[in-house]
């Protein structure tokens, strides 16, 4: 007892002093630096066992093999075989009976999201709005259609594709090799009419002589165009590359050719249905 | 010991010196088993306690829903987006022990803490299965592990495992339905992560409870260390009356003729120390103020015919004047001061804030997140559509219809998508995420002015209750 209460009274020290206040060399508690050997312990095998040192190119790969590469791997198989029934159940339903479906909706629409983001977004924007030459898929005019079974056809087939024989196809002439200047003039004033203020209302009637006989085969006698063949409804107040007297002219003198690739050589069935689901409830769908 | 002449570098260890603490009768001891049996009492029954919240929601009073992110707690069921409450009562709890500290000392760290409280337990049963301190220190001593030993620590390790399982197994039952989680647990069928969570606290309990124990306080634990800021020399802490007491019996001024003192030197208060020092040398960072001390030394008072109070609950002002023949001043004095009242004041303000939030929130709320890729959308005759993205909330126990309107400009239309009414079916104590979308005619001045101010409207048609957001409608500017 008395060598421990001395021992207790006379505390190591370090030697530093500081206005004569000693810096003591106080002992640390054993299960302290239990924990301390074991965490150093610890490192040594977590160097071995895991990814540690930077080498040149890349760092040692550590005897368990872990990367999270080899990770992500899996989950996505997994994940792959989670939705494999929904899959299945999805590439087999009706197009027009998945929204009646409010768990297959919702997993469409997500699915969807998620394929349109990858695939879809890089023409069509990633809200959908789309851009000049590239249709926005919000509004409420379609070219091919807006009900889910042709829009599933437009993605499935693509739009005046090369690669698929199915494939969504018209061609406007360019009606800069068929009409004079002046006729052309006439006839965009004219088109402009249909929706809005002409720039020159004097040549207004002229056009609609020069539509008739030049454009209502495709676009219809009063403008509204024909789904049939992709021709657009010049009537209302959706233009795919513009509506002004210049895009307009160019257009018809030159003609357009947008084109979209049949997704059907990359995408899975149920990956095509998603996408068309969800296309289908942005706002425009019918 | 370090020789002068050939000194041996110091050694890095320093073992535990064992505490084997004596029993004690006495009101100190007294109330700190009251506060046990209250303390574990609650955590051990609560997750038990049923709560009627109809069929779509848990009946269990109190239930951490991690899987549904609900917080219930009785009549009051937290969402994540109000998790506010819950850092409010963090707060309360802080200025609460900081009111404390002030006032009283460690006492959060003498009677409440879990740490004190379940090596209190753990200490019950080690004296109840190995006897009482002298019983304890033989057993200790004791080099040869003959069958007594063996069977005595035997027995104290199981109980403590068992207290250890059962505290791990209390923990879980708070994260889901106790009654379901029991059977589970005894038929083996639970989730491994809950056998997983016993396991690890019946661990750091019988570890923390039974072996660290004082250890934890002394070298672990922060606490200690910041409440030395809340404390003063009007706090009540546990001293020794020196002035008193002094010179104890046995010290050398005594044996050199001076009259002897009240202190007797018979260790009382030291052997029921739970850390291990001696009161009699001052205030220590060790002392958790647990009052054993007073206890012993009183009775030893008692059965000597002194006056109690040699070790007592006193203040650092009280030692000047009763050193000057004064008596101390009366405790609460000492208590209500400038910054026990600042403390009380500001515990008070929080509370009575969360109250006041508690009774004004409403049942049914709604975010509105407008979409803005694109800002608004052309239709083709023209007329200008905005598009929303609109999570409506019911807190209620059972699914309401909801209808949703917008005022601002009688223009503007408002529209759902997949339905063609302005209601829909919010699902009990959940969200729904629908888009909405607003058109403006192609004349209506919404269409042609950039920003316009509307209000979203949802009101639950089954009892009127309303709730709205302020958004903005974007036109086209001409």
């Amino acid at each position: 007892m008395s060598k421990k209460s001395d021992q207790k009274h006379e505390v190591e020290t370090t030697g530093h002093v500081w206005d004569g206040i000693e810096e003591y060399n106080n002992p640390l508690p054993r299960w302290w630096l239990w924990v301390l050997y074991a965490c150093i312990a610890w490192g040594i095998w977590y160097v071995i066992a895991y990814p540690a040192w930077p080498m040149i190119n890349q760092a040692t790969a550590g005897y368990k093999g872990w990367s999270t590469r080899a990770n992500i791997a899996v989950e996505l198989a997994e994940a792959e075989a989670a939705n494999a029934e929904i899959n299945a159940k999805l590439a087999s339903t009706e197009l027009t009976m998945i929204a009646k479906d409010p768990e297959l909706q919702s997993y469409a629409a997500s699915a969807g999201n998620a394929v349109f983001k990858t695939w879809c977004a890089q023409c069509h924007g990633s809200g959908a709005a789309g851009t000049k030459g590239y249709p926005n898929l919000l509004d409420n005019d379609w070219l091919w259609g807006g009900d889910v079974d042709a829009i599933h056809t437009t993605i499935r087939h693509g739009v005046r594709s090369d690669d698929d024989d199915d494939t969504r196809y018209s061609e406007m002439p360019k009606f800069g090799e068929i009409l004079e200047q002046e006729e052309i003039t006439q006839v965009v004033n004219f088109v402009m009419s249909l929706s809005g203020t002409p720039d020159d209302a004097s040549t207004v009637t002229p056009g609609s002589v020069v539509f008739a006989d030049n454009c209502a085969s495709c676009h219809a006698d009063d403008g509204t165009g024909d789904r049939e063949q992709g021709a657009p409804n010049l009537t209302d107040a959706i233009w795919l590359y513009g509506g002004d007297y210049d895009t307009l002219t160019q257009t018809v003198t030159n003609s357009r050719f947008g084109v979209m690739p049949p997704w059907s050589t990359r995408l899975s069935e149920a990956e095509m249905r998603a996408v068309a689901a969800y296309v289908h409830q942005l706002g425009g769908g019918e | 010991m370090v020789d002068a002449k050939t000194p041996e570098p110091p050694s890095l260890y320093a073992a535990r010196e064992p505490v084997f603490p004596k029993k004690v009768y006495g009101k100190f001891r007294n109330l700190k088993w009251l506060i046990m049996a209250v303390t574990l009492g609650v955590y051990y029954l609560t997750p038990w306690i049923r709560w009627d919240r109809g069929p779509n929601l848990p009946d269990q009073a109190v239930l951490i829903d991690l899987a549904n992110r609900r917080f219930f707690f009785f009549w009051i069921e937290i969402w994540p987006h109000e998790f506010y409450f819950i850092a409010g009562l963090l707060v309360m709890a802080g200025l609460g022990l900081f009111l404390f500290t002030s006032a009283l000392g460690r006492v959060w760290c003498g009677y409440t803490c879990p740490q004190t409280v379940w090596t209190d337990l753990f200490i019950l049963v080690e004296r109840w299965i190995e006897g009482d301190r002298n019983a304890r220190l033989r057993l200790h001593r004791q080099k040869k592990w003959d069958l007594r030993k063996l069977r005595l620590r035997l027995t104290k390790w199981i109980v403590w495992l068992l207290i250890g399982a059962a505290t791990g197994g209390a923990w879980v039952f708070y994260f889901t339905d106790a009654p379901t989680l029991m059977g589970d647990l005894l038929m083996l069928s639970a989730h491994p992560v809950a056998y997983t969570t016993i396991a690890i606290l019946t661990a750091t309990t019988f570890f923390f409870g039974g072996i660290a124990r004082e250890q934890v306080c002394t070298y672990a634990c922060p606490w200690p260390r910041i409440q030395a800021a809340m404390i003063d020399e009007d706090t009540l802490i546990v001293g020794y009356r020196d002035w008193r007491g002094e010179p104890r019996k046995h010290s050398e001024a005594v044996k050199e003729g001076e009259p002897q003192g009240d202190c007797i030197d018979c260790m009382a208060c030291v052997n029921v120390c739970p850390v291990g020092i001696d009161i009699r040398d001052g205030q220590q960072l060790e002392c958790i103020t647990c009052a054993l001390c007073i206890d012993a030394c009183d009775d030893i008072m008692e059965k000597i015919g002194k006056p109690r109070g040699l070790i007592d609950y006193m203040a650092l002002t009280d030692e000047t004047r009763e050193r000057a023949g004064h008596p101390p001043k009366p405790i609460m004095q000492h208590i209500l001061r400038p910054r026990t009242l600042m403390y009380t004041s500001l515990w008070s303000l929080v509370g009575i804030l969360l109250v006041f939030a508690l009774f004004v929130r409403p049942d049914i709320e709604m975010t509105v997140a407008p979409v803005r890729n694109p800002i608004f959308v052309t239709l083709a005759d023209g007329s200008i559509r905005n598009t929303y993205e609109v999570r409506l909330l019911n807190k209620h126990g059972d699914d309401r219809p909801f209808r949703l309107s917008v005022t601002g400009d009688p223009a503007v239309r408002l529209q759902l998508e997949g339905t063609a009414y302005d209601t829909v079916s919010v699902p009990a104590d959940s969200t729904k995420l629908q888009r909405l979308y607003l058109v403006a005619a192609p004349g209506a001045a919404a269409a042609q002015t950039k920003r316009s101010d509307i209000r979203l409207w949802v009101e639950d048609i089954s009892n009127g209750e309303r709730a709205y957001k302020n958004t903005v409608f974007n036109g086209k500017e001409r």
